[in-house]
């Protein structure tokens, strides 16, 4: 059974990094994965996204029609991408920045103070991560150990422990957000 | 499920460590988007295993570069994206031509001329149809999957070899952007690889050998000429790599390589679950081209549904294969843009039942 993921957000808002974060996760923990950037010139500053497939069986398409999970850092991603969100489904809006609510029936809307709990813990870039950790207890496919461990090994070479307490700090808030 | 070593790694950054696992000791290339992952993991780990890695001052000195490489018996490769691919195909000529062993990656994106970034597919008729002047063909071997990446990156070395002409390993924008867990290959050390009597090594003690593409006589240029050409036949008997997919019941199959054909697959699972009787065949090899399954496919289905990202040029070596025996309809997005397994599924409807 494929768990499929979009994780969308304006450039620099760390959504890559979060479903990196995520796929590593899922290696780890010995699942079938596949993450797709769209990548090119229009990242800078404008809109990007990613899409993270996690099976326990081999994956076909890494391109997916109907994610069962939404993670919209953005009001612009909320608005693309809300339509095509599996009916069940799950959307993590990031409500710091997006004023609205879902407004399809068919599918769960989780409001989540991603940049305003960043904040809080004195470090506003990790709002990616609080939408990981929220995103990870609304569909449950890995556990939270697993993301944690995801970021020491992916960030730990580069900026530290320090850096390494900050993420799972935030990972945690996220993760009992919702 | 059991938990094994693998790495999250990225198509072009996997390609990459394959073709150092497989004894490749030199590497040189020009940047290029959607495949830069690929030179700048070379030019990190090439010099660590003791190889030579060039950012070349252009795609034409770097593929002759491997031109160079490849006389003088080393395990050579280089890699580029649609347009850096059309100015190394002189030298691919060459190295086919002089019958040397090299490995060509493209990371097809989308095209004619600078095209754009995104994934394509519309490098198909260069790849198999020649590319380059003169009678020459390259085994290309098209990947699906990341861990398929690092077999055929592999496998292309050990062809090369084998029949000592340049390989090219057909990717996409997709494959070489996305990531997937792989199992690294365990790596061959150049030194152990069966010695290269042909190459040129310095003729102390022994005859010298002679590279060369250029025949001024005739009948000495058709002799090289035929002889190639015999191995090209055996290269037709001997590798032609396929895969099928839920085909045994099958009433419609699409026809599909590469992304397009991981994309298909799931389309398929989607199908099946509404009773339509869809399955999958997917080249491995498009050259040589799987000609002897699709023929007999083409016996006992009724629709074979080509699916490119391209505006068609797979179908044509399907419809040569297929010939009257069953409809051979094409669908396919151009312009970077990738079907997914909705799209293929709506097409495929329109044949089903």
């Amino acid at each position: 059974m494929d768990s499929t993921f979009v994780f969308a957000g304006f450039g620099g808002q760390g959504v890559i990094l979060a479903g990196k974060l995520l796929a590593q996760a899922g290696t780890d923990h010995g699942l079938h994965v596949t993450w797709l950037p769209s990548y090119g010139p229009e990242m800078r500053g404008g809109t990007a996204n990613c899409t993270v497939v996690l099976s326990d069986e081999p994956i076909g398409s890494p391109v997916v029609d109907n994610p069962g999970a939404l993670v919209a850092m953005n009001l612009p991603s909320l608005d693309r991408f809300e339509k095509a969100v599996l009916a069940e489904g799950a959307v993590v809006i990031n409500s710091s920045l997006i004023s609205r609510k879902v407004e399809r029936e068919d599918i769960r809307g989780l409001a989540v103070a991603m940049n305003d709990i960043a904040v809080s813990l004195g470090s506003p870039r990790a709002a990616n991560m609080v939408a990981l950790g929220a995103v990870v207890k609304a569909t449950g496919v890995v556990p939270l150990d697993a993301v944690k461990g995801a970021v020491k090994k992916m960030l730990g070479h580069k900026a530290g422990a320090k850096l390494v307490e900050i993420n799972e700090r935030a990972l945690d808030e996220g993760y009992n957000a919702v | 499920m059991a938990k094994i070593d693998k790495v999250l790694m990225s198509g072009n950054e996997a390609m990459a460590e394959a073709a150092i696992c497989a004894g490749c000791r030199s590497y040189f290339g020009y940047p290029i988007t959607p495949q830069n992952e690929l030179l700048e993991y070379m030019s990190a780990h090439m010099p660590n295993a003791g190889g030579v890695f060039i950012q070349a001052e252009s795609e034409i000195a770097a593929i002759n570069m491997c031109y160079g490489a490849a006389a003088a018996g080393m395990r050579t490769m280089t890699s580029s994206s649609s347009p850096g691919i059309s100015l190394k195909t002189e030298g691919i000529s060459y190295i086919a031509g002089a019958d040397l062993p090299c490995v060509v990656v493209n990371v097809v994106r989308g095209g004619p001329g600078l095209g754009n970034i995104a994934p394509a597919q519309g490098d198909y008729f260069q790849a198999t149809k020649g590319g380059g002047h003169g009678d020459y063909h390259m085994i290309v071997l098209a990947p699906s999957t990341i861990p398929e990446s690092v077999e055929l990156v592999m496998l292309a070395f050990e062809l090369a070899d084998r029949y000592r002409g340049p390989v090219m390993v057909l990717a996409d924008g997709m494959l070489g952007q996305m990531m997937e867990p792989v199992v690294l290959p365990e790596s061959i050390d150049p030194a152990t690889l069966p010695a290269k009597q042909w190459a040129i090594t310095g003729a102390r003690g022994r005859e010298a050998n002679l590279v060369t593409s250029f025949y001024l006589d005739p009948v000495e240029l058709n002799e090289m000429d035929v002889r190639r050409e015999e191995r090209y036949r055996e290269i037709e008997k001997n590798e032609v790599r396929y895969e099928e997919y839920k085909t045994e019941d099958a009433e419609v199959v699409v026809a599909a390589f590469g992304s397009m054909a991981r994309i298909s697959r799931t389309a398929v699972r989607m199908a099946r679950s509404e009773g339509i009787k869809l399955g999958l065949l997917r080249p491995i090899s498009v050259w040589p081209f799987p000609y002897e399954p699709l023929r007999a496919l083409s016996r006992r289905v009724g629709t074979i549904l080509t699916v490119e990202m391209n505006a068609g040029q797979m179908v044509e070596d399907v419809r040569l294969a297929v010939a009257e025996r069953a409809e051979t309809p094409f669908y396919g997005q151009l312009g970077g843009l990738v079907p997914s397994p909705n799209d293929i599924l709506r097409e495929v409807k329109r044949y089903a039942g």
